[in-house]
């Protein structure tokens, strides 16, 4: 008898899923390669001139430009969620924890559009945060924060903070409770058993979150666009104006190939100085 | 437990003030946008000088919204009921078996989650410009298919990894064929775990933007796209109406789910002791 009965079956859609995927990727990397033939949507013979047009200054701009953006991004994050994430581990009131959860897990169902628009309103030049100022008597012009740099970075940190919230209380939960007790019970106080045990424990999962937001600030794209305004670009904006508003999609393509060349190189790095972390808090 | 000194207490206090500003800061958008919503004037401004509901009205009665609306219900169905498939059965064997390719399948699965939106979406156009593919619905639910089935694997395996086999080896030691446990034993116990991955994967497939805007034509545009497209062209409170129906739609799904399956169990943040 076959001891493994479901097994052709059940595998067979994934795999046809599967190479769907990598069809559309190889589809990228293969126009990546490719001339483009202006007026059309097919690609000419194949070519590096692409790659070549990335190192023009306009555009090596923007690559330094997003990696600023997403290293800012994730280091505000970390700070803003690791109190939240501690707190939301902490908590044993399973009402108060509920409704935490919901508060914080919530934004990141929402989608990307609905939340950058509320920015918009709290952002803008007659938004909340402006007529609030004005209100008080503290400005008199509006303070400019839409198509800044740091009113992109703002709404990027809320977009990105439930992701990283997720990711530090995985982390934080699974650190034995016993560690703590010990260092409390030989005399150290709250923050000292902070820093010394609960901090380093934590590790892994601080290094997991700022990957992980680093990756979803790279692929954000409707918060630089509407936040923006063309006057913050990132890589996901040029590969929308190229790709969808002058159909040069060979080099769309090449900017896609670079943009995750770049994410994988930097979450290589992050992944290499993890290393010496992933040994403590498993037990 | 050891009396706690005043110099704890007040450290307590400032953490939990922390937390409530980090909360207030996660809050402060959905509640300006409510605000925003039920402004009676075309034109922001705070505090509203009078209320209303028309923007509401107006939201539910603009055509692109609605056709949005229809849109996205179609694509969800579809890419959320067809990723819980591919996505149950193959987490299913991943989770029983060894088998050649097993992670290679299954790292290409759910690597879309690194992989940013605009080069799936991008992938999916060029994809379907190459073989002929018309842009009709069906270039939009493979997309979003391949995007929403990270989650529906982890929503099962984390269901598989508390099924105790023991009733299944029961079911088969009685005599019941490998097809009839799975059937009347195996599907009914995972099936928290197919609800919520499903209610997962559908949530983020109405909502899904980025690799949509790319794939969904004119006639094929979903809610998201069609937002995006509105707040370009008009600056009224249409939007907010709509974002704050958006917000409690969400929400009360999200609570459900919650009391569903337990979403600290779901997103492994549960406290080991």
């Amino acid at each position: 008898m076959d001891q493994r009965p479901f097994l052709r079956i059940f595998t067979m859609p994934a795999v046809l899923c599967a190479l769907g995927f990598v069809a559309a990727m190889a589809a990228v990397l293969q126009y990546s390669l490719r001339a483009y033939i202006p007026g059309s949507l097919d690609a000419g013979g194949f070519t590096l001139v692409n790659f070549l047009d990335l190192l023009k200054p306009l555009y090596a701009r923007v690559f330094l430009d997003t990696v600023l953006i997403c290293a800012l991004t994730a280091i505000i994050t970390l700070l803003v969620g690791y109190p939240l994430a501690y707190a939301l581990v902490q908590i044993e009131r399973p009402m108060i924890k509920s409704a935490m959860l919901v508060i914080i897990v919530t934004p990141l169902f929402l989608g990307e559009v609905v939340r950058t628009y509320s920015w918009i309103i709290v952002l803008g030049n007659n938004g909340f945060i402006n007529s609030l100022l004005r209100g008080l008597g503290l400005i008199e012009q509006p303070v400019q924060f839409m198509f800044t740099t740091s009113g992109v970075v703002v709404a990027l940190v809320h977009v990105t903070l439930p992701v990283m919230v997720i990711m530090l209380a995985a982390g934080l939960s699974h650190i034995d409770r016993d560690y703590q007790r010990a260092a409390e019970s030989l005399g150290a106080g709250p923050i000292r058993t902070f820093l010394t045990v609960t901090l380093p424990l934590s590790m892994p999962g601080v290094m997991a979150g700022v990957t992980t937001a680093f990756a979803w600030t790279f692929s954000a794209f409707a918060t630089p666009q509407m936040i923006g305004g063309g006057r913050v670009n990132m890589v996901s904006n040029l590969v929308y104006q190229l790709g969808l508003s002058s159909f040069n999609f060979p080099f769309a393509a090449s900017l896609c190939v670079a943009g995750l060349a770049l994410t994988i190189a930097v979450l290589s790095i992050l992944g290499l100085a993890s290393r010496p972390f992933k040994k403590m808090g498993s037990h | 437990m050891t009396p706690r000194s005043t110099y704890q207490r007040l450290l307590g206090y400032a953490g939990w003030l922390v937390v409530i500003l980090i909360l207030g800061f996660l809050i402060l958008p959905a509640a300006v946008v409510t605000i925003a919503a039920f402004n009676d004037k075309a034109i922001l401004s705070f505090p509203p000088q009078a209320w209303s509901w028309r923007w509401f009205e107006r939201a539910l009665a603009y055509p692109d919204f609605r056709t949005g609306f229809q849109n996205g219900l179609i694509v969800t169905a579809w890419s959320s009921s067809i990723a819980l498939i591919i996505g149950a059965m193959f987490a299913f064997v991943v989770d029983r078996y060894q088998f050649a390719f097993k992670r290679v399948i299954e790292g290409v699965l759910v690597s879309p989650l690194v992989i940013p939106h605009f080069t799936v979406g991008l992938g999916f156009l060029i994809l379907a410009a190459q073989i002929g593919w018309s842009r009709g619905f069906s270039v939009v639910v493979a997309c979003h298919v391949v995007l929403v089935l990270p989650f529906v694997l982890r929503s099962v395996y984390v269901s598989l990894r508390n099924l105790d086999p023991s009733y299944e080896l029961a079911a088969a030691s009685l005599g019941a064929t490998p097809l009839r446990v799975l059937l009347t034993i195996t599907v009914p116990l995972l099936l928290p775990g197919l609800v919520s991955g499903w209610l997962f994967a559908a949530i983020l497939s109405f909502n899904e933007f980025t690799a949509s805007l790319f794939v969904t034509s004119q006639r094929t545009q979903t809610l998201p796209v069609a937002m995006y497209n509105y707040v370009r062209e008009f600056a009224d409170p249409s939007m907010a109406a709509l974002s704050v129906m958006y917000i409690v739609a969400t929400a009360i799904l999200i609570a459900f789910a919650n009391r569903f399956l337990g979403l600290g169990k779901v997103l492994n943040i549960e406290q080991s002791h």
